[in-house]
């Protein structure tokens, strides 16, 4: 086990005591308190808008508390600016890592920093060569002069790890860092909390993924609207009751799977290639499946579900719906034809953040609600109060920017957009990416009830028990190939995770 | 993680009438800029309020807000077209190298619309179809409509314009309401419907916020962009039969630097410059504004100079004033 219960003893490296926090009409954090040891990670849990990220602007001195106190080694202090924060010594690495493209690793580490020559301009190879040094203490063995863009997410993280190493961070926060990361690059992150964590630094650690913070943290917080309703060590909690703190009652089951009888093929794909991104994909759907597609993060998945909408043109292929031949040109052709797609990346693909959740809802199905191409509020109001409401979505009024919304509640949006469609099948690429438990949950049992319905569901998903959980058959991509097929009663994790890496099965003769 | 937690089951679809949402709205605050300057431009000289004084001031604006109709649902959908002033200029010369061969009126309008709309095309096909970026295709089209005029007219001038081409700019349609007044009201409550009323109205504001998740979402970006161009090009064409037949005559240099004040225009009526969001009563209140002004300093004996500072300063401040009142309201409610 990783617990390391001795270092609880010690004075905790930061201190937030009776924090309150409130924006125009809504009260993000009340009364709640926090502390960080050196040496530990404490996980912070919470669903979506439980004033998780409220807390970490706090932290790092880009909002000012309403009240209370903050102290950083037993001396009360305040952090006026980010650079009061980064000055005493906390620092954060974002899901969306704050780093400059166009500059080099080495300048991005060093930023506002580097070390200077005698004549006050930057000396240069200092700045390489310490630069290499702590990317070699993050783990890292990169050139420090080259630029950050051509870098993955994962070494961008370690990039803004070994910034927090320059300035000599005591605290660091990192919010969700394993959002974008593939398998590999997770466990190389949690070596690198393991070797922070010798340093003596104390982590502050974000998570929705029970699994991960299962694995490294050894305290936890758990928040709820913006109070503090449990905290402890991980040792002594299981996971049902940090779900039941979360979300202040017990979850049923958050992979709410029924029982459908699978009816005939739906949708048949042979032959879809692309030049760079997947070739010889072939299968068939059935109606109320789901078929799930494992893989990991850049195996091809959604490239190719993208392929079959129409944004990307696949050089080969064909698709049949219900046995007729389709050629799919562009994304409303596919909604005509029933074919639709639930983009991963919700803020950039999904939700037109700055429109109204109505008109959100409606946008692909307007040449049903508006007559003749003129615009018909009453019709859509209904059909996005139909939708909204069967997906459960909680909102002030329809008339609401869909940006206003938390991540859970923008996800059902963009759901009920394509749902209103009517289609035959629906293709989601990571449903439930970075939304808390109970819309997880929601959007798992609207899914088993939309299969009940006789839909056909394509799940694209990189979460293994989400996987396991939902689908009916499994299949896993790698390096833009099909590498398995497998029915759900065949399934485990252990076959997923070897198909998806490119293990032989056969040289695991120890298993058998 | 502004959202109330109300029950899912009756989710309002409106939280503020209308009269409420018209109050906070920059139409609102435009029409009290629109009456403050009116009411300024009456105490200042005894010779505005009379209606055929009026009328004249109509034509300060009419041309322009055709254009500007047109550009605010390009600046809506996140793009701008800014050679609209020198498709004026290529359509008056191609009017006028075309009346030196003894074409008759129908057919000069014809050819001001059509060369509008091939310029829209090009426009069109470059941004649309090699997805070049508007800003950079529309500057160097600009410059080579408004070449090709010089290159045609050189220091010269087209005059000699047909008797009845002169009812397009200089005819009235009853009483003191001119032909591009009539025209501009027309087009203000097309437009106002094209935008606001239809499918097509809503995949624009759609482009704008979020050019990816409209394609996903199923909606023909490169259709509804090119459709825009040719929208601004058919105006431009428009505004230089309005302008042409006004003038009588066509210079290379006709209509000089109109497109930073259809711009300002379209800025002024609360389009937003990135794009997403705005309306077209806005445009047209601004053209109100714009006009009333205009005519204002004209009445002042203010040289055209002061003229063209003030609409730079005016470019500015609307572009500023929307932030610097978003900050403040941010300051404030914290």
């Amino acid at each position: 086990m990783l617990h390391d219960t001795k270092t609880v003893t010690t004075t905790p490296a930061v201190v937030l005591e009776g924090i309150s926090k409130s924006f125009p009409g809504v009260r993000a954090l009340s009364d709640v308190s926090l502390a960080l040891y050196p040496g530990s990670v404490t996980a912070l849990i919470g669903e979506n808008g439980a004033g998780k990220s409220t807390l970490v602007k706090i932290l790092t001195g880009i909002y000012q508390p309403d009240s209370g106190v903050i102290r950083v080694a037993d001396t009360e202090t305040t952090f006026p600016t980010a650079l009061a924060a980064a000055r005493a010594g906390v620092t954060a690495i974002h899901q969306e890592t704050v780093l400059f493209d166009e500059l080099s690793v080495a300048e991005n580490i060093f930023l506002g920093h580097a070390p200077r020559n005698r004549f006050g301009l930057i000396d240069w190879k200092k700045l390489n060569a310490d630069a290499e040094a702590l990317l070699h203490r993050a783990g890292a063995d990169f050139d420090p002069t080259i630029r950050l863009r051509d870098l993955g997410i994962a070494k961008k993280h370690l990039v803004a790890i070994a910034r927090a190493l320059s300035v000599d961070a005591r605290v660091v926060i990192m919010d969700e860092p394993t959002a974008a990361l593939s398998h590999k690059e997770i466990h190389e992150l949690y070596a690198l909390i393991e070797r922070l964590k010798a340093d003596g630094k104390a982590i502050l650690f974000i998570s929705h993924k029970f699994d991960e913070i299962f694995r490294i943290a050894d305290r936890y917080t758990v928040f709820r609207d913006g109070t503090m309703v449990g905290e402890g060590l991980i040792a002594e909690v299981s996971q049902d009751d940090l779900v039941r703190m979360m979300v202040g009652r017990a979850v049923d089951s958050v992979y709410p799977k029924k029982d459908v009888k699978i009816g005939e093929p739906v949708l048949m794909v042979s032959g879809y290639r692309h030049p760079t991104e997947f070739e010889d994909i072939n299968f068939e759907l059935r109606r109320g499946e789901i078929l799930g597609f494992y893989g990991l993060v850049g195996a091809g998945r959604s490239e190719f579900m993208q392929s079959l909408i129409g944004i990307t043109r696949p050089s080969a292929g064909a698709i049949k719906l219900d046995g007729n031949v389709l050629v799919i040109r562009n994304p409303a052709e596919a909604i005509r034809a029933g074919i639709v797609y639930v983009p991963e990346e919700r803020g950039r693909q999904g939700a037109i953040i700055g429109m109204p959740i109505f008109q959100n809802v409606t946008l692909p199905s307007l040449s049903h609600t508006s007559r003749s191409g003129f615009l018909k509020l009453a019709n859509e109001f209904a059909l996005a109060r139909e939708y909204t409401s069967r997906l459960d979505l909680r909102a002030a009024s329809l008339d609401q920017d869909v940006g206003t919304l938390s991540g859970g509640n923008q996800q059902k949006v963009v759901i009920a957009k394509w749902l209103a469609t009517k289609p035959k099948v629906i293709i989601l690429d990571e449903p439930t990416k970075g939304i808390d438990i109970g819309s997880k949950a929601a959007v798992h049992a609207f899914m088993s009830e939309l299969a009940a319905q006789g839909l056909s569901v394509i799940m694209v998903s990189s979460e293994i028990p989400e996987i396991m959980g939902m689908s009916d058959r499994v299949i896993v991509m790698r390096e833009g190939r099909i590498a398995g097929r497998f029915e759900r009663s065949e399934l485990t994790a252990e076959k997923l995770v070897r198909a998806a890496a490119g293990i032989e099965t056969q040289l695991n003769g120890r298993a058998a | 993680m502004t959202h109330a937690q109300l029950s899912p089951r009756n989710i309002p679809d409106r939280l503020e009438g209308r009269g409420a949402r018209l109050m906070k709205s920059w139409e609102a605050l435009l029409i009290v800029v629109a009456t403050v300057i009116f009411l300024g431009n009456s105490f200042a000289s005894p010779y505005f309020l009379d209606p055929w004084n009026l009328s004249d001031a109509t034509f300060n604006f009419t041309e322009k807000a055709m254009i500007a109709f047109a550009m605010a649902l390009v600046i809506i959908s996140g793009e701008i077209d800014l050679s609209v002033a020198s498709i004026i200029a290529l359509a008056s010369t191609a009017m006028g190298y075309a009346v030196q061969f003894g074409f008759d009126t129908p057919a000069l309008v014809a050819i001001g619309l059509g060369v509008g709309l091939v310029c829209g095309a090009v426009n069109g096909l470059l941004i649309t179809g090699l997805g070049l970026p508007s800003i950079v295709v529309t500057i160097g089209t600009m410059s080579l409509f408004r070449g090709l005029s010089f290159i045609v007219l050189g220091d010269q001038a087209f005059t000699g314009y047909p008797e009845s081409f002169a009812w397009f700019g200089q005819g009235y349609v009853w009483w003191v309401f001119s032909f591009e007044f009539a025209l501009f009201v027309l087009l203000a409550v097309a437009y106002g419907v094209l935008l606001h009323k239809t499918n097509f109205g809503r995949a624009v504001y759609a482009i704008g916020n979020n050019q990816t998740a409209a394609l996903f979402s199923g909606v023909r970006v490169g259709r509804v962009k090119f459709m825009l161009f040719l929208l601004t090009g058919l105006m431009a064409g428009l505004a230089s039969i309005c302008l042409t037949s006004r003038l009588g005559s066509t210079r290379p240099s006709i209509a000089l630097g109109w497109e930073l004040e259809v711009v300002t225009m379209v800025v002024l009526g609360g389009v937003n410059i990135l794009g997403g969001s705005g309306t077209i009563p806005g445009v047209v209140l601004a053209a109100l504004i714009m006009g009333m002004v205009t005519f204002g300093f004209g009445l002042l004996n203010v040289p055209g100079i002061v003229m063209s500072i003030f609409i730079g300063l005016l470019l500015i401040s609307v572009i500023a004033l929307p932030i610097l009142w978003q900050r403040a309201r941010r300051r404030l409610a914290h």
